[in-house]
Order: structure tokens, then C-alpha cells, then sequence
């Protein structure tokens, strides 16, 4: 089994936190995992990536061009901008919340937010988008946008193991303060892809 | 004690933390530097517990002196920085090679190819080779675990210090580790206690007849090397490849590609880089026809390689980076690798090719993403700082056609040199700032000199360049960015804080009064917390300039990082002209076009700055964030 997903974002976004949960959950269902995480002077509202592969084989952490299986994209441009990692057939989520660089330096491309969702829909046309920000914005917090695409992951049925498993690291993984948020953020996550997709 | 063995997520530098306390660890001193700084972070976790003196030290340079005389009296010592830290640790340590060791000593030093978070791509594997150190290059979290304890052993029996070098994808990667004991206990202090002896003490004399024990130690080394595990053979190809770290897995990756790889090729995975293995190398090139090198950053392997080769008159090309076919500088991946040997077998008549998944959508088929660079965050005190030189110098070019040159240094404030504040005209390496806008007042006599510094920079190597400047009257304005943490490498305290690693209570120490003690005559502390400091700001770094002589400003503010903001901001978009003037002078994450006017998000942090230098005082505060 080999099994590689991408997670893109802006720094702060908690690609990380992100990352180390479905990491976590990996192992917990008896796979060999790596990760690749962004840390230090990018984390500052730059691009960020986690590179997660999972599998039988123990492998180095960067998942080669067009190897993913999954990308789940925290943000409309993140996610274009690591979409030659996914391969044909892959699965992509993204939350449709952008995020505009905080300067345009002369010579940066416009930022359209709704071009770069059609050109993702026109490769990808099975792709499952949703305002995951709002969604976590409404049960409490526009921070728990991360967990909130984990939950849609698990409701799309695309990861590799159980979601009860996903569930109880998340459980394990947010501090008690933060875990009814959390928690919310993912169920909401997951019926609501579960209602788009008809799964 | 029962060994449970247990498996763990780890980080690369998590696992180092548990390999050094399962050791034995007692003295753990660092700086913070990324790919590193977590190492030392995770062992001060279980400091208490385990019975683990672990502190940052003020820089590498003092870090690796206080851990050596830890391993003089028979301890074991742990020493972490980033590769350009082993830079000033090099003073210390190119003379510790000839005295040696007593307990134990361990460096890790972090290399960070790409670079991702550096200011050079160098190689400590030659580092090592350079200065007769052994140096270990684990491949995954998992070997940096056994190899920080193989480091250990080493430095114990042969009394030398032992460089555990890690890249960026071992330090930072996180992997499942089996660890062999699933609690850290706590250490047996094995220390006996310094003993006086002429050994401890160099002298030409003493170096003159260490030498050819260093030497001598190397050979050895070598020879012990070619018997461990860590360096590995695997296939019966006649095309061999040799790759040390996480470059070794990119090329298991890449050569599973086709088929029967295990009958075309045979890899050589080198764990214990320097010195080089030598028998286990040469009996690794028997029945070898061709050989690939797969390395990152320097030809290291290869130039051992070549000489061997040479040295034992064996009939093999070499195929690496010396002749062009593999890129001679940035991060590898498994596309490059498999790029680089595809154009190996092309140049030796192979047929065969390694293949590449392809993409749906490949690179050059992406619409223009807008740039994301890094920048300073919402609220960041030195955003404030830097807008008000700005200002200032403007003044200054107005009044009478002054120009100021601005020396830059290492942390988030390295962010200033980005557009649109561009406030960063040089920047060399820790600590370096002020001493080049002393130089630069030299050469450039009309222009007035700025340097930006922060908190933990200053204390690290700030010092002895400020007081070059009192010593030799340079005319530079020195501005010191405190925001009372080393935010840059995640928050680290430092001897300005009062506050140790563990979180004990120290003397703080105030930059103002080291710079006093200096001689520097011109000194102030400016506030730059209150939403309103903005014209203050721009008078003292006025009057600054305009000293004749070394003169000092320590802003003093918060990290918005690490502190909870008390208020945010709001646009009345009935006052908002939409000029975008905020937007394009600041860059603030917080503000961000919503239409045709700006609008304030939520990560807003409310230091005000916006609304100072809106002309339409359309922005206020919105409320208090709870």
C-alpha cells in the first residue's frame, strides 16, 4: 500500500496541525508514515506545504510530480499552485476561502480567486469545494478551518483508514479548550461533503 | 530498567532529543537556528524529570565552550545549532579536535539545502572532513535516533567529538520511530569530575604531538566504520550508486521505477560519512563497471570516491555532480534524481530510463499564481520601526539630500528588505549589520548609516561590533528591534528576557545599559506598543541620525506571536476615499482590498499603524478582541 497526500496553505493556516494528525492516524492504523513540513522563515503568511506519504515502505518525505492521491488545499491559490503534484485521477478539496497575499509586488499576477476554482474544476471535475473558513467560523472559530477539511476528507471517503481512527487522534491531539470547536468544525465538515458528493 | 520498546511519532530532531537523554545525556547547550532549534526544545521538556542541565546559550560559539567543559569533567554533552552557527562554534572546535574529550560530545548540526530558511548551502560533511571531526548523516527520523546514540559511543570510546549532521527533511521530516525506551528515565550522572592535567590545556607543543593521534584517530575511525550497518549494500547491478541521507531514499525511490532494478543496479548507502569507509567502499565497487553519486549540496562522496577509485586503480567512470550530471547546489527530490541517472545511462549508452509519474496539470501549464512571499506578520513591531526610518530618512533626503543606507541582520525583521517597505540594503550573517554600516560610513561619508538589530541577534554577536563602533568613532545609527523574544525560530527566550529555557527566573540583562557600558553616549529607549507612537518613533530615529557618532535607539515592543492582541481596527468605509494608501505603504497581512476599498481581517493584532497614516482617519478602533 502506498498512499501520499499533499496539504497546501498560508502560513498560520495550520497546515502542520493538520499534518501531524493524518500522520498520526496513519501509524495508529499500522502504516509506515513521513512527513514533510514548512517551518521557519515561510510559516510568515508565505506558502506553505506537508507532504505526507503513507505506506508499507518507509520512503523520503517530498512526494515526487504527480504521485499524490490526495490534495487537500486550505486555499484556492496553494492549492493550484501544488496541483502538478497530484496525479491523473486524483482526489483534490479545497476550501474556496482566499486568502490575497498581503503586497502585490510589481510584477505579481492579479489574484482571481474564482478563475484559479474553474481551472481546477476543468482538470479535476470530481474536485469538492466548499467555504471551509465559514463553515468553521460559524461553529465557533475561523481557526478550526484545518480540522474542518480533515473532517471533509473523512466524509468524502478518501483517506486510508477509518475515520473513527482520524476521530479519536483528533481527540487525543486538541488541547480539551479547543476540542468542542474542533470537533463541531469536523462533523459540520464532513455531513456537509457528504451532502455534496451523495456518498 | 526493562527496555519496552515503543513506537512514536517523531520529528527528525525529536528523535535526536530521545536518542541523547537514552544516552545519557547531562549537558545540553544550543542557539536557536532552524532546521534545529526543536532538539534542544524537546529535551528541555524532560530536563527536570531526566536530571538534564539544558540551556540556550548567548551564541554556537559559547555553547559549544560551555558543553566542552562539561565533556572535560567526564560528562556527556549535547550541542545543537544550524550549519551556519557551526560557522562561529568553529573557533572552539577546530582547536578540540587536537585536545579531544573525556565523557562525551555531540554536535548536531542541521544543514538546509534548498536553502529553505538559511543564508548559505553548506556542506558539514565536508565541515567534518575539514576539521577531523566524524560525522554522522542519518537517512529518517529513525536513523537520527540510533545514529545520535552511535554518536555518543563514538565520542565516548575514541575521545573525539562527533558531528550528528542532519539536513532539513531529516530534522523537520516526522516519521514513526521504534524507540527503545518508551519513556525518557532519568540520566545516571556519569561525570567523575574534572581531573587537572597538562591535556586540557593547548600549546603548540601539545598540538604538535596531538596531531598524529588526530590523524591516526581517523584511520581507525574509518576502519570501524567500514564494519557498521549504517553503511549498506543492497542489489547486484553493475551500474553502482552511492547516496548518503535522505538522497539514498530518493534513489530507492527512483530506481523502483523499472522493474529489475535489484539486477542493473547496486546501491551503497553511506551512513557515517567522514571519514569515508574505505573497505566497505571498495567492497562495494567490486564487479562495479559504473558509478553514480547522489548528494546534495557538496561533492563530498564523490571526491572520496574518486580517490579511492584512484588510489586503488580500479577501472570505474564516475558519474556526479564534478561532471554535470547532477545540479551542483539546491534540494533534492526523486524527479531530480531520476533526471540526473537518466542522463547518466543516456551518456554511457544505456537504453534503459527511469520513469516519471505524469502530472494532470505539469508547471508550465499553472495560470500566473500571484507571489507569496513571506512577510511580517499583522501587528509585528517592526513593521512600525522600519516604517518610521523610512520616514525619517525621507526627511532627511528632503531637508538637505542625505541619503541613508540601511544594514539589515538575521531574523523576521531579515522580512524588511521585501516590498513595499524594501528597508533592508544589506545583510550578511548574525550580528554583521553594524559592523557594515560602520564600514559603509567610511565609504560613504555624506549618507547617514542605519542598522537594524533584535533582541536575541544583539546578545548573540551584536556586542563586539558596537563596541568597534565606540572604540573607533564610527558615525552609525544603530536601532535595536526588541521585541523580547527570538521570535523567528519559534519563540525562543534569550539574556534579555530573565527567563531560562526551563523557564526559570535570570537576571535580565538591558540592552540600553550594555550599550551605555560600551561608551555609546547617544542612547534611548523608544516605545513602540502604544497605537499612537508612530511620530515619536520618527523623532528619535531623527535625532539619532543626526548624532555625530555611534548612537543607539532599543525600540521596545511585543511579539504578536506570543502575546494576546488587547484591541483591533475597522475601516468606516463611508470616511475610506479608497486611496489604497495603507495597503501599499504597509503591506500589512491584515489589510486587504474588498472591493474598491480596504477592509481590516481578523488576524489584526491593533498596533495602529494604519490608522497613523491614514490622511482621511477613516480607521479606528473597532473593539476590544477578547
Amino acid at each position: 500500500m502506498k498512499y501520499d497526500i499533499l496539504i497546501a496553505g498560508v502560513g498560520g493556516q495550520g497546515v502542520v496541525l493538520a499534518s501531524r494528525i493524518l500522520a498520526l492516524a496513519a501509524m495508529k492504523a499500522g502504516f509506515h508514515v513521513s512527513t514533510a513540513e514548512t517551518i521557519g522563515m515561510s510559516q510568515r503568511e508565505g506558502s506553505v506545504s506537508s507532504h505526507i506519504r503513507i505506506g508499507d515502505d518507509v520512503s523520503g518525505s517530498l512526494i515526487p510530480i504527480g504521485q499524490a492521491d490526495l490534495l487537500l488545499g486550505l486555499e484556492p491559490a496553494e492549492t493550484v499552485r501544488n496541483l502538478p503534484f497530484l496525479k491523473e485521477g486524483g482526489k483534490v478539496l479545497v476550501n474556496t476561502h482566499a486568502i490575497p497575499p498581503a503586497s502585490r509586488p510589481p510584477g505579481s499576477p492579479e489574484y482571481n480567486p474564482a478563475a484559479l476554482l474553474s481551472f481546477l474544476c476543468s482538470y479535476y471535475p470530481d474536485i469538492l469545494c466548499s467555504d471551509f473558513t465559514e463553515l468553521a467560523g460559524d461553529v465557533g472559530t475561523y481557526k478550526a478551518a484545518n480540522v474542518a477539511m480533515l473532517g471533509a476528507a473523512a466524509g468524502a471517503r478518501v483517506l486510508p483508514f477509518h475515520e473513527d481512527i482520524l476521530k479519536a487522534v483528533l481527540d487525543a491531539e486538541i488541547p480539551e479548550k479547543y476540542r468542542a470547536v474542533n470537533d463541531a468544525a469536523f462533523e459540520r465538515a464532513r455531513k456537509c461533503i457528504r451532502f455534496i458528493s451523495g456518498i | 530498567m526493562s527496555l519496552l520498546t515503543d513506537k512514536k511519532l517523531l520529528m527528525g530532531n525529536e528523535a535526536i532529543a530521545l536518542g541523547a537523554i537514552e544516552a545519557g545525556v547531562q549537558v545540553v547547550t544550543g542557539y536557536p537556528g532552524t532546521p534545529s532549534t526543536e532538539a534542544l526544545e524537546t529535551i528541555a521538556r524532560y530536563a527536570n524529570r531526566c536530571g538534564i542541565y539544558t540551556e540556550w546559550s548567548s551564541n554556537e560559539k559559547v555553547a559549544l565552550e560551555t558543553a566542552v567543559g562539561a565533556a572535560y569533567s567526564g560528562g556527556k554533552a549535547l550541542v545543537t545549532m544550524k550549519q551556519v552557527g557551526l560557522n562561529v562554534a568553529s573557533d572552539p572546535l577546530m582547536s578540540l579536535s587536537y585536545i579531544g574529550v573525556k565523557g562525551a560530545l555531540v554536535l548536531l548540526v542541521a544543514d538546509d539545502p534548498g536553502p529553505h530558511s538559511s543564508q548559505t548551502e553548506q556542506d558539514t560533511r565536508a565541515f567534518g572532513h575539514f576539521a577531523n571531526i566524524p560525522v554522522l548523516d542519518p537517512a529518517t527520523p529513525q536513523e537520527a535516533y540510533e545514529l545520535t546514540k552511535l554518536a555518543f559511543e563514538l565520542s565516548h570510546e575514541f575521545e573525539i567529538p562527533v558531528i550528528l549532521r542532519t539536513t532539513t527533511r531529516v530534522s523537520h521530516s516526522c516519521g514513526d520511530v521504534e524507540v527503545e525506551v518508551a519513556e525518557p528515565a532519568p540520566v545516571e550522572a556519569v561525570s567523575e569530575g574534572f581531573v587537572k592535567d597538562k591535556r586540557w590545556t593547548i600549546f603548540p607543543k601539545l598540538t604538535a604531538e596531538r596531531h598524529p593521534w588526530l590523524e591516526n584517530t581517523q584511520v581507525q575511525l574509518s576502519e570501524r566504520f567500514s564494519e557498521l550497518s549504517f553503511n549498506s549494500v543492497s542489489g547486484s547491478g553493475k551500474i553502482g550508486i552511492i547516496a548518503s541521507g535522505v538522497s539514498a531514499l530518493y534513489v530507492k525511490e527512483a530506481v523502483k521505477t523499472v522493474s529489475n532494478f535489484e539486477d542493473l543496479f547496486t546501491l551503497f548507502r553511506v551512513g557515517t560519512v567522514y571519514p569515508f569507509p574505505e573497505k566497505a567502499a571498495l567492497s562495494f565497487l567490486k564487479g562495479i563497471d559504473r558509478l553514480i553519486v547522489v548528494e546534495e549540496l557538496d561533492p563530498y562522496l564523490e571526491e572520496q570516491i574518486l580517490q579511492l577509485i584512484g588510489k586503488a586503480h580500479l577501472p570505474i567512470d564516475v558519474y556526479g555532480k564534478k561532471n554535470g550530471f547532477f545540479p551542483v547546489s539546491g534540494e533534492y527530490n526523486v524527479d531530480i534524481v531520476i533526471d540526473s541517472i537518466n542522463r547518466t545511462l543516456a551518456a554511457c549508452g544505456e537504453s534503459l530510463r527511469l520513469s516519471h509519474a505524469s502530472p494532470a496539470v505539469s508547471r508550465d501549464k499553472l495560470p500566473p499564481l500571484p507571489i507569496r512571499a513571506p512577510t511580517l506578520c499583522a501587528g509585528c513591531m517592526h513593521r512600525t520601526v522600519f516604517y518610521a526610518f523610512k520616514q525619517a530618512a525621507k526627511q532627511l533626503k528632503k531637508e538637505s539630500q542625505t541619503d541613508t543606507i540601511f544594514s539589515g541582520d538575521i531574523g523576521c525583521y531579515t522580512l524588511g528588505n521585501a516590498y513595499p517597505l524594501n528597508m533592508v540594503d544589506t545583510c550578511l550573517c548574525m550580528g554583521a549589520g553594524i559592523s557594515i554600516a560602520g564600514g559603509l560610513s567610511r565609504t560613504n561619508p555624506k549618507a547617514k548609516q542605519v542598522a537594524f538589530i533584535g533582541d536575541s541577534t544583539f546578545f548573540h554577536s551584536g556586542i563586539p561590533a558596537v563596541i568597534n563602533a565606540v572604540y573607533n568613532g564610527a558615525d552609525i545609527t544603530l536601532a535595536v528591534l526588541d521585541n523580547r523574544t527570538t521570535a523567528m525560530t519559534g519563540h525562543q527566550p534569550h539574556p534579555g528576557i530573565g527567563l531560562t529555557v526551563l523557564g526559570n527566573t535570570s537576571k535580565a540583562i538591558e540592552i540600553a545599559d550594555v550599550v551605555r557600558s560600551c561608551g555609546v553616549e547617544f542612547v534611548r529607549t523608544v516605545n513602540t506598543v502604544e497605537p499612537d507612537c508612530l511620530e515619536s518613533c520618527v523623532k528619535a530615529a531623527k535625532e539619532a541620525m543626526n548624532f555625530n557618532g555611534p548612537s543607539v535607539l532599543v525600540f521596545k515592543g511585543k511579539c504578536v506571536g506570543i502575546t494576546k492582541p488587547d484591541k483591533y481596527y475597522e475601516i468606516k468605509p463611508e470616511a475610506c476615499t479608497g486611496c489604497g494608501f495603507c495597503i501599499k505603504e504597509l503591506g500589512c497581512p491584515a489589510l486587504n482590498l474588498a472591493g474598491d476599498k480596504p477592509v481590516i481581517q481578523d488576524s489584526c493584532s491593533g498596533c495602529g499603524l494604519c490608522a497613523q497614516i491614514c490622511s482621511s482617519e477613516a480607521i479606528f478602533i473597532g473593539g476590544e478582541k477578547l
